[in-house]
């Protein structure tokens, strides 16, 4: 024990600290799935669909079995029992159509799994697949969502011949009398294309069965090890206790694996079938076909306002394409979309309508944003469409609009209730970065010059923290362990899954300020459900908001403890804990975090009703969202002769309340712009008429690299959240949602002076081309 | 993506390399960066594969005379870089640098480029504007083939079973020769929508095109306008007439042909400010 001179440690929360995980990323040190090796293990590889719709005649796997070094063949028949595939959304009056893990009479979608060969290596049993004879009777398929629910559109499901999966209608206010006082309606269909969400890493997935113990390990590339142990253990009978799912490094996600696919459970089959271990490792061709895709909306939308540019109301109809199948959470994603349609404005008179449609097609379900993205666009364009008509400045009409900052929290139309915000703050920031008032200047020359100059805004809110339990699927809280060691070092065990956000950084830099310690004193741990308590998982922008929240609480359950070692140690009543050390201010005297954990450990004696050891577990339901928003201002400039777009300046202000580590927030914005661009400029997910999917490889399906990407300029505003201690609000998901609408706003800007209004995505430079040709027709 | 079984073989020597290539399912190999995709896809298939890539013989680049030969093994890096090819077939260092990314032309070979006959691949552009010349050889035989005979069709090329691409002579740029490459770049494979290679002189213009249809072509009507016009605009405006124009979800047909006129006129105009 020391008598103290305390030197106050630097504080890690909002300094801007490179990643613990990075290092293991860079130097190749990291464990993917396809790293893990086993003695004995098999290779798996799945026959898929070639037709978007077909019945299955017969499928003769003789010659795939006589393959030498096949250990097994399965089909659909074989798998009948495992499943289905689990949809954890649940809706009114929804259509859920069993999805086998192997189809067994029938395709519905090109990458359908029909059969999966096991053998010794992989090289064999992608041979052997192509030895497998399956007999089709080809369907007609029908992969547009609006033919879909129309007249004479072939079935996707023969026992719903309206190809509806659900009607799911919400209305807040009093909509009809809003627009019969209208002074002004826009409409415009605006669409969201179909994306494929394309993670640097595929999905895998390694099994082994422990035939003496009876007990199946795991291991996948998932956003969410606990979640789908529970499924996982459903689908196979398996009891969850015996099951373990571990996550080894994620190579990016973005909601793709947020979800539980049939190859997970198969794999658990086949190592229960074999008793060997066994690895399946999805191709880059079948991550395009058969992981979920993201959006896929057609939207219908009405804004009625007054000449003065107050909006009065909004009416929505929504068409979803779900795919063939409801994935985890798939009905459930046009939803979030409603519940935004407002935006950040003031309008409680709202109604929409969703028609969920099945295609033959691989399922939609969350991608970067989830709904969100398709809302902002849609409330963005429609804002921007109603400033054209009102010939109004798109500035002026947003801050005319924006809920005020002395009304939060705010209840909106849609039912939610918006925690804080200061809406113009950011807009004003991300116009001043920009210098809006003499870029317009600027841009009345080059429009007299012929030059075809755009400015574009965005300001978009977004829900986010996932979420409150009692509207999330399956619990919206998340779980946090924290344990110092003996020797005082400390380990954190999340109930998040961090694929890319940091976590491993921010949740140590919260828990080392808290403790008093340095980060390198701090590990943490998550993904794996025999080491870790159980938890949701990292998807939503909740990881902090959520999971950081829980590390904070069972931090202070920890500090009680070590404050009751610590007046035990010091002889005292009253001691406090701060900086990593107990204080008696009486006497002056000291112990160290270091001591107490190991007091606390050798427990020669324990304080009144204290337990040794120093562990503490917690699990925190949030109370509500949190709602994160921001400003995007975006300078495009169009090419006359190409309709090529290049994109001047790109100014992001972000407001996901007090930021942890701003070097993280930066690449996670970045990240997220990137993407938006993406939506907004160059990717789509095309199939033909027959259900084949066009852009099946990197070939084709444009995804933006690096040399695409305009300088990004970030700024942000901070208003906490109320919502949890940290204040923090999300940001995971905000540079895509802030984005497309800003890009397509800005480049409708550049040709609104030709009388162009509006612009699907993406904008290719073919579309903005034939636009220019039409206006000089 | 894996592809078939097939056997591997790496000869030290040319003659061992086409001995083996006149085996029945023998197909050579080069950088590997068009084959081993097609392979991987299953779109292709050989039982054989005897790596020329490796082959000395086969890699270099010389000047002779007023010709330059440069070996089929040569990577694009390597043309890319040769300050050689940069000081008298200019034309030949502008086009190379565009091919996909650094780590694609570390590998890619000018052979390979050739012999795979990509629509859409930027090399044949410049190989048309040159007239390049392809030395081809086999098991006791060897010829020499022009570009305009060479490319027969999308995929497709004059090589027949057993022989290989041993060399392309293409000219030494005389002084007061301008060139350009100008290439409308397809977002997901970075390949070329279009890509109009040209070379102008106040003798003569050539000008190469890729991207637009099934295979290269030099656009002889549109040299002749610009010969006797010197008018970019005039001369590109006739660029893709009486093409068969591929499309796709990239570019349309009619969208392709417009691009491939605004192309050649920034080529037209770019090699005549080079000219000097
Ligand atoms: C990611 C990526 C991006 C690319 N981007 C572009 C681009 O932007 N523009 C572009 O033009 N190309 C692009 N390419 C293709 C690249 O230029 C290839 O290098 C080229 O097409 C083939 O050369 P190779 O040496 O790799 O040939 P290989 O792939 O080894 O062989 C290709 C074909 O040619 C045959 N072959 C090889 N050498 C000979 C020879 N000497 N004689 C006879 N036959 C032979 C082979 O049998 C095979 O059929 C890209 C490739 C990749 C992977």
């Amino acid at each position: 024990m020391a008598t103290t001179t305390i030197t106050k440690t630097e504080k890690l929360v909002g300094k801007a600290m490179r990643r613990q995980e990075d290092p293991r990323l860079i130097t190749g040190s990291a464990t993917y799935v396809d790293d893990i090796q086993m003695p004995g293990m098999l290779h798996a590889c799945i026959l898929r669909s070639p037709h978007g719709a077909a019945n299955i005649k017969s499928v003769d796997i003789a010659a795939a079995l006589a393959h030498p070094g096949v250990a097994a063949v399965y089909v659909g028949k074989d798998t009948e029992k495992v499943g289905p595939v689990p949809c954890g959304a649940s809706l009114p009056g929804l259509r859920v159509p069993h999805h086998y893990v192997l189809a067994i009479d029938r395709v519905y979608f090109i990458g359908h799994p029909v059969a999966v060969v096991v053998a010794t290596d992989k090289y064999i049993a992608r041979d052997a697949v192509d030895l497998i004879e399956v007999e089709y009777e080809t369907l007609q398929a029908v992969t547009d969502p609006e033919k879909a629910i129309g007249p004479g559109a072939p079935p996707v499901h023969p026992e719903w011949p309206d190809n509806v999966a659900f009607n799911y209608h919400q209305e807040g206010g009093d909509v009809d009398t809003a627009f019969a006082q209208a002074e002004v309606v826009v409409k415009q269909r605006i669409t969201s294309q179909r994306l494929i969400p394309s993670s640097m890493e595929t999905r895998g997935v390694v099994a082994d069965y422990n035939t003496g113990d009876k007990a199946l390990t795991i291991w996948s590339s998932t956003q969410i090890p606990h979640l789908m142990r529970t499924l996982v253990a459903q689908m196979l009978g398996a009891p969850e206790h015996k099951v373990r799912v571990v996550t080894p490094e994620v190579g990016g996600g973005f909601g793709s694996k947020l979800n539980v696919y049939a190859e997970e459970a198969l794999m658990g089959f086949v190592a229960m079938k074999l008793g060997q271990p066994v690895k399946w490792i999805e191709s880059r061709r079948e991550n395009c076909m058969c992981t979920i895709h993201g959006r896929g909306h057609v939207d219908y939308f009405e804004v009625a306002a007054k000449k003065d540019g107050t909006i009065l109301g909004i009416k929505l109809k929504l068409i979803q394409d779900l795919g063939a199948y409801h994935q985890l959470l798939t009905p459930a994603i046009p939803t979030l979309s409603v519940l935004m349609m407002p935006g950040l404005y003031r309008c409680q008179n709202v109604r929409a309508d969703i028609v969920g449609a099945f295609t033959n097609a691989v399922p939609t379900d969350a991608y970067r944003g989830a709904g969100r993205p398709e809302a902002t666009h849609g409330i963005e364009r429609m804002v921007d469409i109603l400033a054209a008509e009102l010939k109004m400045d798109p500035a002026e009409i947003r801050l005319k609009n924006f809920i005020h900052n002395d009304e939060f929290p705010y209840a909106t139309g849609t039912g939610l209730s918006y925690d804080s915000g200061n809406y113009a703050a950011p807009l004003h920031k991300a116009m001043d970065l920009i210098d809006y008032h003499n870029l317009r200047e600027e841009q009345r020359q080059a429009r007299s010059q012929g030059r075809l100059m755009g400015i574009g805004l965005s300001t978009y809110g977004e829900i986010c923290a996932f979420g409150p339990s009692p509207a999330t699927p399956a619990g919206g809280w998340e779980s946090a362990t924290v344990k110092i060691e003996p020797s005082g070092m400390v380990t954190v065990m999340t109930g998040s899954s961090p694929h890319g956000q940091g976590e491993e950084t921010t949740f140590a830099q919260i828990t080392a300020d808290e403790l008093g310690v340095g980060i390198d004193d701090v590990i943490v741990l998550h993904g794996d459900t025999a080491i870790v308590q159980y938890g949701i998982g990292t998807f939503g922008s909740r990881g902090t908001a959520v999971g950081g929240t829980a590390v904070y609480f069972a931090l202070q359950e920890l500090k009680k403890k070590i404050k009751k070692y610590g007046a035990m140690l010091l002889e005292s009543e009253e001691v406090s804990f701060s900086d990593g050390v107990c204080v008696d201010h009486k006497t002056g005297k000291s112990v160290t975090l270091a001591e107490i954990a190991g007091a606390s450990h050798r427990a020669m004696k324990l304080p009144p009703g204290t337990q040794p050891g120093m562990v503490e577990t917690y699990f925190w339901e949030p109370p509500n969202f949190a709602f994160p928003f921001g400003a995007h201002a975006v300078v495009t400039e169009v090419n006359r002769e190409t309709g090529d777009i290049e994109i001047k300046r790109y100014v992001a202000v972000d407001d996901c309340g007090n930021i942890i580590n701003p070097l993280i927030v930066a690449g996670q914005v970045h990240g997220g712009v990137v993407q938006g661009l993406g939506q907004a400029l160059w990717e789509q997910a095309v199939y033909d008429d027959n259900g084949q999917l066009i852009t099946g490889e990197f070939m084709d399906y444009a995804i933006p690299r690096a040399s695409m990407i305009p300088w990004i300029e970030t700024e942000h505003t901070v208003t906490p959240s109320p919502v949890n201690p940290l204040g923090v609000k999300g940001v995971g998901e905000a540079g895509t949602i802030g984005c497309s609408p800003a890009v397509v706003n800005s480049v409708v800007d550049a040709l609104s002076t030709l009388g162009v209004r509006h612009i699907d995505m993406p904008m290719t430079p073919e579309k903005i081309w034939n636009l220019m040709e039409g206006a000089r027709a | 993506m894996i592809s078939q079984q097939f056997e591997y073989s790496a000869p030290a020597t040319l003659q061992e390399a086409l001995d083996l290539l006149a085996n029945e399912g023998a197909k050579p190999l080069a950088g590997g960066m068009s084959l081993i995709p097609m392979m991987k896809l299953r779109l292709a298939a050989p039982e054989q594969l005897i790596d020329i890539g490796r082959l000395r013989e086969l890699n270099y680049i010389r000047r002779e005379g007023e010709q330059m030969h440069i070996g089929a093994g040569t990577t694009h890096w390597d043309v890319e870089s040769s300050p050689i090819v940069r000081a008298h077939c200019p034309l030949l260092s502008e086009t190379v640098s565009n091919i996909g990314d650094i780590q694609v032309r570390n590998r890619g070979t000018i052979g390979g480029s050739a012999a795979h006959a990509d629509p859409s691949a930027d090399y044949p552009a410049a190989f048309c504007a040159l007239e390049a010349q392809f030395k081809l050889v086999k098991k006791g035989g060897e010829r020499v083939v022009g570009a305009s005979d060479f490319f027969v069709d999308m995929l497709t090329t004059a090589l027949e079973s057993g022989e290989i691409i041993a060399e392309v002579i293409v000219p030494v740029e005389q002084r007061g020769t301008g060139v350009s490459y100008q290439k409308c770049v397809q977002p997901a494979s970075g390949f070329a929508i279009v890509g109009v290679a040209v070379r102008v002189s106040s003798e003569f213009v050539r000008i190469g095109v890729t991207g637009l249809g099934a295979k290269a072509y030099r656009a002889t009507n549109a040299e002749e306008i610009y010969t006797s016009t010197h008018d970019a605009a005039k001369a590109a405006a006739v660029v893709a007439d009486g093409a068969d124009s591929n499309s796709d979800i990239h570019a349309s047909a009619s969208y392709r042909k417009h691009l491939a006129r605004i192309y050649t006129q920034r080529a037209l105009k770019e090699a005549a400010s080079r000219m000097g």
